[in-house]
């Protein structure tokens, strides 16, 4: 029982968290522009690097840090809008698809040059202490990734919910036309996408950079489990996002616990297959997600 | 004054829909732009609020001016800003915000006392949108989608407000309802251009009309001139020779009808 909630669960629900803050970058910018940005893996391997770069070179105390690696890469999200997404406007989303598909070679190529191949840390916020839940040890780095992860997913809603430009993120959203007519300036929602979306993407960077044994540039690859989650959890929901990338961490994490004891048969890195079976099977019974909506267009 | 002037429209580099529009909307005054399905009005309107480029359209002569200040420089948030909003066709609401929160994004550039005084003025113009203020706006029947299409575009505080085929697909007496609106914006000191295919209701309430065809002002003249126009009764009409066989003359029978009803 307490393995089945310590590695199990609350391990699962740690690693889901960070592949929910990626998938809801995902959607965020999917929703806003319609595109699906391949470049996030970069986003979030850039934003592990300047954290550490901030809180290990600089000295800075690791909240700071943390949010300074954010403010730079929501930069960083902004100008690539800017320069490489923009001119797609209007053109077919599949080409804007596909330019961010170049734009993940470039950032990719720059994390690598930056990073270099030795294994860098973000430091170590969290350490191998383990806290006490309902009387049950766990990892205090897998609660803080839960609760880092739900409370920034959570700004992000009350942003979109509640305020003036979350509002008109969401009207650009079901209709560019409509909300240009309304005055909104439609390139600047875009934009605004994009450095929510990379701000995001750096924080799960961020987390995923204080596992154990720290990050190196291909650790970037981790960013991919988000495609399935955004898939299963429907391309266009946040509240998708997040379920799915709890169910998919979870699922993983018990795979990884439990098969090599119940069915060792299946072999070695079976957990590294997992979401993309859960995908299979939820496309099978709903092609578009558990909460995306029918008219969404696959990219 | 709101003023288009020789205006030559493009869509797609090739297709030329406007041939020299000009057409006047005096500051405070009711205009009305008619004409049949396909002959340009929405084209107009577009060019106006900075919107033909979203449909591949552009300006290839003339121009549009905001009292003397031109105006086709400008894009859609700038047009706003500049103080001219706008009821597209087919209402386009956001079917899956609130009604409340579809007023506020019409407010979207104005300031935050603004919005609330907006909302107020809404609310009392139309008091079946604050019953429903926290209701999906998608519930709302057409004659409501229309009104807070309407006051959707009263949040940015226009000075001219430009209205595309507002008694579209609405009841007699709902039209009646929306037309009496208009009188009643206008009244409050907004300039309108009236953009319908109904030309008894839209010269009913205008002071000065223009009838367009395949692209071109082809009558320009007082409301009460264009009201007693033979041309225009006899044209608008055209039943001497229609012969209702099938569905789709039908409705084209009953849209020039409409003309005089
Ligand atoms: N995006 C577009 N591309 C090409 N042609 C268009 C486009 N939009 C409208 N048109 C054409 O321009 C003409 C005028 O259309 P429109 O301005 O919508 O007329 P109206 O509003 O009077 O019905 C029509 O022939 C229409 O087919
Ligand atoms: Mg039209």
């Amino acid at each position: 029982m307490t393995e089945l909630i310590s590695s199990g669960l609350v391990r699962g629900m740690g690693i889901g968290s960070t592949y929910a803050l990626l998938a809801v970058g995902f959607v965020i910018i999917y929703r806003a522009t319609g595109v699906i940005n391949f470049a996030q893996p970069a986003l979030m391997i850039l934003g592990a690097y300047a954290t550490s770069v901030f809180a290990t070179g600089v000295g800075m105390p690791f909240p700071v840090a943390v949010l300074a690696a954010m403010a730079v890469l929501a930069a960083v999200g902004m100008a690539t809008e800017r320069v490489a997404l923009r001119p797609m406007v209007g053109r077919q989303p599949f080409a804007a698809a596909m330019v961010t598909v170049g734009v993940l070679t470039v950032l990719f190529v720059v994390a690598h040059r930056l990073i270099g191949t030795q294994v860098r840390t973000v430091g170590d916020p969290w350490g191998l202490e383990r806290a006490s839940l309902f009387g049950v040890s766990v990892a205090q780095v897998d609660l803080a990734k839960i609760v880092v992860s739900l409370v920034a997913i959570g700004a992000v809603g009350l942003f979109l919910a509640r305020s003036r430009l979350g509002l008109a993120m969401r009207a650009t959203s079901m209709d560019q036309e409509v909300a240009l007519a309304q005055g909104v300036n439609v390139g600047r929602m875009f934009s605004l996408a994009w450095g929510i979306s990379a701000a995001l993407a750096a924080l799960a960077g961020m987390l995923v950079g204080t596992s154990a044994g720290g990050f190196e540039a291909i650790t970037a690859l981790v960013a991919l489990k988000a495609l399935p989650v955004i898939i299963v959890g429907g391309l266009d929901s946040i509240k998708g996002a997040v379920y799915a990338g709890l169910l998919i961490g979870i699922a993983e994490a018990l795979t990884r616990t439990y098969q090599p004891r119940y069915a060792e048969w299946l072999g070695a890195n079976v957990d590294v297959v997992v979401p993309y079976v859960i995908m299979i099977v939820v496309l099978a019974f709903r092609p578009y997600g558990l909460f995306g909506t029918r008219e969404v267009e696959r990219v | 004054m709101l003023a288009v002037k020789n205006l030559d429209v493009v869509y797609e580099d090739v297709v030329l829909v406007l041939k020299n529009v000009t057409l006047q909307v005096p500051a405070g005054a009711i205009v009305a732009l008619l004409g049949a399905n396909g002959a340009g009005k929405t084209t107009v309107l577009r060019a106006i609020t900075g919107l033909l480029d979203v449909h591949r359209g552009s300006i290839t002569r003339g121009g549009i001016t905001l009292d003397d200040e031109p105006l086709h420089h400008l894009d859609a948030p700038g047009t706003v800003a500049a103080g001219v909003g706008q009821v597209m066709e087919g209402r386009r609401i956001f079917t899956e915000l609130t009604v409340e929160e579809n007023l506020r994004i019409g407010g979207h550039a104005a300031d935050r006392r603004s919005v609330a005084v907006g909302l107020e003025r809404a609310y009392t113009l139309f008091p079946v949108l604050a019953e429903r203020r926290r209701q999906v706006a998608g519930y709302l029947s057409g004659g409501e989608q229309q009104m807070l299409a309407i006051g959707r575009a009263l949040m940015s505080r226009p000075r001219y407000l430009l209205l595309d085929e507002p008694s579209l697909g609405l009841a007699p007496r709902l039209v009646q309802h929306i037309k009496d609106l208009i009188v009643e914006i206008n009244r409050q000191g907004t300039g309108v251009l009236l953009v319908e295919q109904n030309a008894s209701m839209a010269l009913s309430i205008a002071s000065h009309g223009y009838v367009m065809e395949t692209g071109k002002v082809v009558m320009d003249a007082p409301a009460e001139v264009l009201r007693a126009n033979d041309d225009i009764r006899e044209f608008y009409l055209g039943l001497s020779e229609e012969r209702a066989v099938s569905f789709r003359d039908v409705k084209h029978y009953r849209r020039r009808k409409r003309w005089l009803s």
